[in-house]
């Protein structure tokens, strides 16, 4: 078998830390080999080995039988490895092709030849079906546009062997499916590609084999066709994981929130949000589902005082906070668990401790007549840490900025746990994270709903909203499309809704 | 792991601007050389600046000291008013008209009202540190209800302020010869006899208590009060803060009001310490930029202010000494200058303190890259 990439026995130390110990891993010319692993797992120090942001401290690389030494990125690219980030590196205001261009412009004499340029990047795109406008502006495309522009590149450089960072994790299901044929499409070319993820589901419809690391061990390699997700999951988090969320039964109290015919404009000032209807009960958890950009963020904007409320009304418990600003929303029972975690649930260059008390800084025993406590700050934090197992380097001193993704989300769950609020709302609470994290989280969240709370889960991840759910609301194009009970539907059902095709009485 | 690369990323942090005042001053002492002159004189001239003491002739004379201070004390307090500013996400040019307009009102409490010093003269601060702040809220309010930028206004602010003052001077003050107005009453000045013989006749008064007050309050109101957490939390993240139900916008025009009264304090301390009568001006004197520079140098952190005000005073108080020993006092402007390009050339320094550092650091590095590139999956 002909082996395109070989890393043998990978050793790399950070301070403190082993990333990769004795890590092998090789690749088929002219498959899709996945590489899977929780955060932390040492999948990326691997591949920027690979790509040769780091060197080894022992082991071997070989390329094409080769032996070879990549010392930087250049190398990387003469051998012809590209790599897709997972966050794009592209000018937002150059065209696709001048993005594509970008530190080799062809030229003749004196002159930027675009348009040979250009007809380059039309056939590249022809050839493997990425659909994309060369002449087209960064910031008028999709963001699934872009990471097409970002494969452009590799294979305008003429990349034989394409690493894929996490591409799926800022998708929508639309792009994520288009994706997966681009990918399959660039291996019918012979292009060899390299998988990294944390999603089961991905590998299951694309790769041929898939590599599992742990702790920065190898754990094994298998071929995706004979092995089972349950297994892959077993691998990836060293213990059985269940897929199935284990719930109490559904009984449903009184409304707890209220949702009247709301109306809410986005920053374009076009209505976003139409005459919303929604009534949601003690002890039942309402999931959201809906294609993104359909109105979601701006209606959980409107119901956490974020955004301003165009005509209707929010009620709380009988209370209306319709008008009321942020603070005293969240004194009426509201809880909030931001889809952007990292843009509204931390301050990232504040330390834990400081994180956790970001709501209730203001009250005793965190301050007394306007001077802060810092011992009662960090005890808060030192109980939330443990009772949420949030792991942090520092503990709960360190910044936010530096605590990986699952351990920033609970962080936030545990701090608005901790508030205990009547109405919670919880917008994409495991995008981004791995299995073990989105278990945990799960549990938590369907622990509140047992104990009797209202909760109201936004997500682009039909599967959360059909493990977690208890009734299923649709939105589209800022309307609510249909309400359906969760064991009655599924994902075709909701898929039709979604996309406007089919209504069903609420 | 992470607590290595905590406490490496923060002590590196620390020692970049010692790093650029030490390259400032080499590039400097090379300026010198150039100029066919030793660049021992300079650094007896800046010792002589901060200590009083002549290493190359022997002698002691405190009134140095005293001159020192009085250079520091303005621009300490528009540090402190631009790195309040800054904490809160803020560019405050406007430092210089909230210290003029500052000056002015303590002009107005010192000529107009009759009182005991020990009343006359905590009024006269309270007046200038009032008008500042009314003036700072000016562009903060701008900012929270139309989100003006801060700097356009600000910087506009400066001209206004010159404008107001020098037409106060005259017109309300009634200034004979069209540059002062009349003295003040003595219970309304800082100077004291006792400080200037102390210090040999320097111009060195009571000013430096308030300034003391002014770092401690800096300190305090960010790093240990309910408020300060929120303005902090305002600077870093707008967004963040107003998810948690901070007061985004009285939290900006409250900045920028605490940052004004920073600088016009300053005001009122030149005016009653260093002079004793209103001025009119021809230009801005360059205490907004200085403080600028120092709360950049200060990595606007209250004791880094107060080192850099310090650094920053002696290099003006050194400018005299310089000259008498041949070299061009223009030396410690460019020492300023490199020094603050230093410090905004932050990652180079950092570089440096790698490759000084070798292997081991640069370890640490990739970690920290690494680190992120975890955190944001």
């Amino acid at each position: 078998m002909a082996y395109i990439i070989e890393m043998l026995d990978i050793v790399k130390d950070f301070p403190g830390i082993r990333a990769n110990d004795n890590v092998t891993l090789q690749v088929e010319q002219g498959s899709i080999h996945a590489l899977l692993g929780e955060n932390g797992a040492g999948k990326s120090t691997l591949m920027s080995i690979l790509f040769g942001l780091y060197t080894p401290d022992s082991g071997s690389i070989r390329i094409r039988g080769e032996d070879v030494r990549i010392a930087d990125p250049n190398v990387a690219n003469e051998l012809g490895i590209g790599m897709v980030h997972q966050h794009f590196k592209l000018v937002h205001n150059f065209t696709v092709t001048e993005n594509i261009i970008l530190g080799l412009e062809p030229h003749k004499g004196l002159v930027l030849d675009i348009r040979h340029a250009a007809a380059k990047v039309a056939e590249l795109s022809k050839l493997y079906g990425l659909d994309v406008d060369p002449y087209a502006k960064i910031e008028d495309i999709s963001v699934g546009m872009q990471q097409r522009v970002e494969i452009l590149k590799m294979l305008y450089r003429d990349a034989e062997m394409l690493i894929f960072d996490e591409p799926t994790a800022v998708l929508t299901p639309q792009e994520i499916h288009e994706l997966m044929g681009i990918m399959r499409r660039l291996v019918e070319e012979g292009k060899t590609i390299i998988l990294i993820t944390h999603k089961l589901k991905e590998i299951k419809e694309v790769a041929d084999t898939c590599t599992v690391l742990r702790r920065g061990k190898l754990i094994g390699t298998v071929p995706v066709a004979g092995t089972s997700e349950a297994r892959m999951a077993e691998m990836m988090v060293g213990r059985e994981v269940s897929f199935t969320v284990d719930k109490g039964p559904y009984s449903p109290g009184d409304v707890v929130l209220e949702i009247k015919d709301l109306c809410v404009r986005n920053n374009k000032n076009l209505m976003a949000v139409k005459s919303l209807d929604l009534q949601i009960r003690r002890g039942e958890i309402l999931g959201l589902c809906g294609i993104d950009g359909n109105g979601q963020t701006e209606f959980i904007q409107a119901l956490t005082g974020l955004a301003k409320i165009e005509s209707g009304s929010v009620i709380i418990n009988g209370h209306d906070i319709t008008h009321l600003p942020v603070r005293q929303r969240l004194d009426r029972g509201l809880g909030h668990i931001p889809e952007d975690r990292q843009r509204f649930g931390l301050i990232l260059d504040f330390k834990l401790d400081e994180n956790l008390v970001i709501h209730s800084y203001g009250q005793p025993p965190y301050s007394h007549y306007g001077v802060l406590d810092f011992s009662a700050i960090r005890k808060n934090a030192d109980r939330l840490i443990k009772e949420f197992d949030v792991r942090a380097g520092r503990g709960p001193a360190t910044f936010a900025r530096s605590m990986s993704g699952g351990n920033q989300q609970k962080a936030i769950l545990a701090r608005e746990i901790d508030r205990s609020p009547e109405a919670f709302i919880i917008a994409q609470p495991t995008r981004g994270l791995d299995v073990g994290a989105i278990e945990y989280i799960h549990k938590r969240i369907v622990a509140e709903r047992d104990k009797g709370k209202a909760i109201l889960l936004i997500s682009l991840e039909l599967d959360e909203i059909l493990d977690v759910s208890d009734r299923i609301a649709v939105i589209y194009g800022g309307e609510i499309v249909g309400v359906v009970d969760a064991d009655k539907t599924d994902e075709n059902e909701l898929g039709l809704m979604m996309s406007g095709s089919i209504r069903k009485a609420v | 792991m992470a607590s290595t690369i905590d406490k490496v990323a923060r002590r590196r942090k620390v020692l970049v601007p010692f790093v650029a005042v030490a390259l400032g001053f080499i590039l400097g002492s090379i300026v010198v050389l150039l100029t066919g002159k030793n660049p021992l004189l300079m650094f007896n001239a800046i010792i002589r600046g901060l200590t009083g003491i002549d290493i190359a002739r022997g002698g002691f004379n405190p009134r140095h000291i005293g001159e020192l201070v009085i250079q520091a004390m303005p621009i300490i307090l528009t540090g402190l008013s631009v790195g309040f500013a800054f904490r809160t996400g803020l560019f405050n040019i406007g430092a210089e008209g909230q210290l003029m307009l500052g000056s002015l009102a303590a002009t107005a409490v010192a000529l107009t009202v009759k009182a005991p010093a020990f009343i006359h003269i905590p009024l006269i601060m309270v007046a200038g540190m009032g008008a500042g702040a009314a003036w700072g809220a000016i562009p903060g309010f701008l900012k929270a209800r139309f989100n003006v930028h801060e700097v356009v206004v600000t910087i506009m602010l400066n001209y206004t302020a010159l404008h107001i003052n020098n037409w106060a001077i005259l017109n309300v003050f009634k200034s004979v010869d069209r540059v002062k107005t009349a003295e003040f009453p003595a219970s309304a000045l800082l100077k004291d006899q006792w400080l200037a013989d102390l210090t040999n006749g320097s111009r060195l008064n009571w000013g430096f208590i308030p300034v003391i007050l002014a770092v401690i309050a800096f300190w305090f109101i960010l790093e240990k009060t309910t408020f300060g957490f929120s303005l902090r939390a305002v600077g870093f993240n707008k967004d963040g803060a107003k998810y948690a139900g901070m007061k985004v916008n009285r939290n900006i025009v409250m900045s920028m009001v605490i940052a004004g009264a920073f600088a016009g304090l300053a005001g009122a301390i030149i005016t009653t310490g260093t002079f004793s009568f209103g001025r009119t001006l021809s230009a801005a004197e360059g205490y907004g930029f200085d403080g600028i520079a120092v709360a950049l140098v200060g990595m606007t952190q209250a004791p880094g202010i107060l080192l850099a005000g310090l650094l920053f005073g002696v290099l003006k108080s050194a400018g005299p000494l310089m000259q008498s020993a041949g070299i061009p006092r223009e030396i410690g402007g460019i020492i300023q200058a490199s020094i603050v390009m230093f410090v905004a050339m932050k990652l180079g320094i950092e570089r440096i303190l790698d490759f000084a550092k070798g292997k081991l650091a640069r370890k640490t590095a990739e970690t920290t890259m690494d680190d992120t590139e975890e955190a944001r999956v």
